[in-house]
């Protein structure tokens, strides 16, 4: 995320840099973990692949003495209210992972119940894929993460006020309701489509 | 006296019993209006002490099925450990069974599950409402009419942007 | 639902008296349960009525399984319990075999007994480890983290990922396992006890540990057997009843194995039991390990259920369909139009799923038993007249795992 050029001094900018590489290097996260996400989550904490080198050891679980979420599993929609109230009440700056498959989109889990992706509802900023993606997925989000913070962190976190647009995907497609599994689309229509005694055609796996 | 005797004598012939054996399982199947009792006699009198499950399914489009709600009782005696699967058949409108919260404990839960999933309501129970579903939600998930990606409701929520945290 | 509270005082015995106060011990909160939500009413310290709220991680598994085919629903089953996937998965094929009919190879028993012993190991590890975190040992979490990471090691080595294998298929498993597998089972064998000992020593004779596990969260049980618990919180409580030795089912006849129990029944009793259930999954994983039977692995099942070995996907014409066929949503097994209920011991308790078919290739109905959700609903009862930091002594010892708990 490039800075837009400012009229700031010398001085300032070094502020900049150096606040940016301070808060870079001791992110403290804030374990949202839901799901089996969070389990990976603690063995990336643990001794193997330990994220305490990378100055994230600290997992404080008040939001207030956070600096970075990590949504660490599936969201469902009883849930939702609860991420957005803690993401509220977590102090700037502030930055968001969403760990793994289901915080990013839904995951295997295209139900009823799961939010299909939390940055619909939340803003993010690193996406780590997988199902659970494997520690050393989750550490080189923290790197990426980190120099995402140093190349365009200011002191006083002005780069949040410019994002006033939701980012993420909308949150209601009427189409996405419709929509079949990828592979089933694949399949010739011949096979998936029974035709109804007046002729109209309906899909196979609806009902019998 | 088998099982199946058992409950006869006790409900009288009046009360819908069947019973059937698949793989290793016993199935019996009662009406609605004598499960209560069913279940009585199979906890105190023939000893299945333990309820491990208790579940409904949607037969709605099942093959020859003439109920829509099958809810199922899993019994256990934990002295022989033999099973039973009791069954019992209710329909719409209002489908609705007596609770058996008072015989086991553990059938608090599950009933309200049953009653979140499905709709089926369980009279005598301390206090029916949604357990896994958010409370204002509208339909029974489970039923085979409530499609599988919903109707809207999981996207139903105010969007956050990052200059408003 | 919105974050104001259910009215924690309108239940069945209501005290109207003002010192008493609520606390939400929220749905995200510390203890590495995840997402569950307790409404705890407070005199001073004293937790005088516990109301648990579920439902934080309900994301439709049972309607998923009525969509999805019986290979493909394993992804699915096998995130229920996830700090032991493999056990979930073996469950899942459990019931799925026994409503298909079918008998497995002598190798893919011993091979599924295996896994389901060594997840058993994993589930109690982290178990003990987190009841340890909670109560302020971190090192203890540290140490079952560690042998759990070597546990992964093995099943990747035979799966290809750590953690949610998807591993077993109808009639066998995915992938066969070569010496060296078995080269690295014996070491992990060898290795475990020093860890063990590790554990041992930190936590059985801890003076902290004891007097805040002690004497909390007792069960009798009679309320064991009427609340439906089952597993090691049943068998703290003295119900002597184990799916393993009732109803033998892989190859668990074959081995030699003991089934701790204990009569205390309080959260102590709960960590001893699962500390000696461990010592005996690893006699029973030697001497599956030394035994483990040559021969076919998956079952070749009227050819419609098992991916055909490489050779013959390219050499011949029949291996070749079978191939596509397995894969290609409208072939797949043929199932008999009944319903049945299976249980195996998941290291949590009894994991049991109620299938009914109706003839397709998927479930009609996929109704998983929870063991998570039978205890937690034990859990008012446990707590009523304990301190609020004994509330996370007795999460922790009945192991609830929040995805099991709201599928």
């Amino acid at each position: 995320m490039a800075v837009a050029a400012r009229n700031e001094n010398y001085f300032l900018t070094t502020l900049d840099a150096a606040a940016s590489w301070i808060r870079a290097n001791s992110l403290w996260p804030m374990p949202f973990a839901t799901a089996c996400c969070g389990i990976e989550l603690m063995a990336t904490a643990s001794s193997r692949f330990d994220l305490a080198r990378f100055g994230a050891e600290v997992m404080r679980f008040s939001p207030r003495q956070c600096d970075l979420m990590i949504v660490a599993g599936r969201v469902v929609m009883k849930m939702l209210p609860v991420l957005q109230r803690i993401w509220l009440q977590m102090p700037e700056p502030k930055w968001c992972i969403s760990m793994g498959a289901c915080a990013s989109s839904g995951g295997v889990f295209d139900t009823y119940a799961v939010v299909q992706g939390v940055d619909r509802f939340i803003p993010v900023d690193m996406y780590v894929p997988g199902c659970p993606p494997r520690p050393e997925q989750l550490l080189q989000a923290i790197i990426d993460l980190q120099e995402k913070i140093k190349r365009g962190g200011t002191l006083t976190g002005v780069e949040f006020e410019r994002r006033k647009n939701p980012e993420g995907p909308p949150p209601f497609d009427p189409q996405e309701l419709k929509r079949r599994v990828l592979r089933q689309e694949q399949i010739p229509r011949g096979r998936m489509m029974k035709v109804n005694s007046d002729g109209t055609e309906r899909d196979r796996r609806d009902g019998p | 006296m088998t099982v199946l005797e058992s409950l006869r004598s006790r409900l009288g012939a009046e009360a819908e019993l069947s019973y059937s054996e698949f793989r290793d399982n016993h199935r019996v199947v009662v009406g609605a209006r004598w499960a209560y009792a069913a279940l009585d006699h199979l906890k105190n009198e023939i000893g299945y002490d333990m309820l491990f499950e208790l579940t409904c399914a949607d037969y709605l489009y099942y093959p020859d099925a003439k109920d829509r709600f099958g809810v199922v009782y899993g019994l256990l005696n934990t002295r022989t450990g033999e099973r039973l699967l009791v069954k019992t058949w209710v329909n719409e409108p209002d489908p609705a069974l007596q609770s058996v919260v008072p015989l086991w404990s553990g059938a608090n839960w599950l009933e309200r599950e049953v009653f979140d999933m499905y709709g089926v309501r369980f009279e005598g129970h301390p206090d029916l409402r949604r357990i896994l579903m958010p409370e204002e939600f509208a339909s029974f998930p489970l039923r085979k009419d409530y499609p599988l990606r919903g109707r809207g409701e999981r996207h139903n929520f105010p969007v956050l942007a990052r200059a408003d945290g | 639902m919105p974050l104001e509270l259910l009215d924690p005082l309108a239940g069945p015995t209501v005290d109207e008296k003002d010192y008493l106060w609520t606390l939400n011990f929220g749905p995200q909160h510390p203890a590495t349960h995840t997402t569950l939500r307790l409404i705890l009413t407070l005199d001073g310290e004293t937790v005088v009525k516990a109301v648990p709220d579920i439902g934080y991680l309900h994301s439709g598994f049972e309607k998923l399984g009525e969509d999805l085919d019986f290979n493909q629903y394993v992804t699915i089953a096998d995130r229920k319990n996830y700090i032991s996937p493999l056990a979930n998965e073996i469950a899942w094929h459990h019931a799925v075999e026994k409503l298909l009919g079918v008998d497995l190879t002598p190798r893919c028993k011993y091979l599924r007994t295996i896994c389901a012993e060594l997840m058993r190991l994993s589930d109690h590890l982290l178990c003990i480890g987190a009841v340890a975190l909670d109560l302020g040992g971190f090192t203890a979490f540290i140490y079952g983290f560690i042998e759990r990471e070597k546990i992964y090691d093995i099943v990747e080595h035979a799966s290809g990922q750590r953690y949610h294998t998807s591993y077993t298929r109808v009639g066998g498993m995915q992938y066969d396992v070569g010496d060296d597998w078995i080269a690295k089972v014996r070491d992990f064998v060898k290795g475990f006890p020093k860890a063990y000992a590790d554990i041992t020593r930190l936590l059985n004779k801890n003076r902290i540990f004891i007097e805040r596990t002690k004497g909390i969260g007792y069960l009798s049980k009679d309320d064991a057997i009427n609340g439906g618990a089952t597993g090691p919180v049943a068998r703290a409580s003295g119900v002597v009843r184990d799916v393993r030795k009732d109803e033998p089912y892989l190859a668990y006849k074959d081995f030699d194995f003991k089934v701790p129990c204990s009569t205390a029944g309080d959260c102590y009793a709960r960590y001893i039991v699962r500390m000696r259930e461990m010592e005996e999954s690893i006699k029973i994983i030697e001497q599956a390990i030394e035994n483990l039977p040559s021969g076919p692995l998956n079952l070749d099942f009227a050819g419609k259920a098992t991916l055909p070995d490489k050779k013959a996907v390219y050499r011949s014409i029949e291996g070749l369909i079978q191939h596509f066929e397995i894969i290609m949503p409208n072939r797949g097994v043929p199932a008999p139009v009944e319903e049945v209920y299976a249980a195996t011991e998941s290291p949590n308790g009894e994991l049991g799923y109620f299938i009914v078919s109706d003839g397709k290739h998927r479930a009609y109905r996929a109704r998983t038993r929870p063991p998570s959700f039978i205890h937690f609903s034990l859990f008012p009862q446990l707590i009523e007249g304990h301190q609020v930091s004994d509330v996370v002594a007795v999460l922790g010892s009945l192991n609830i795992i929040a995805a099991e708990l709201d599928r």
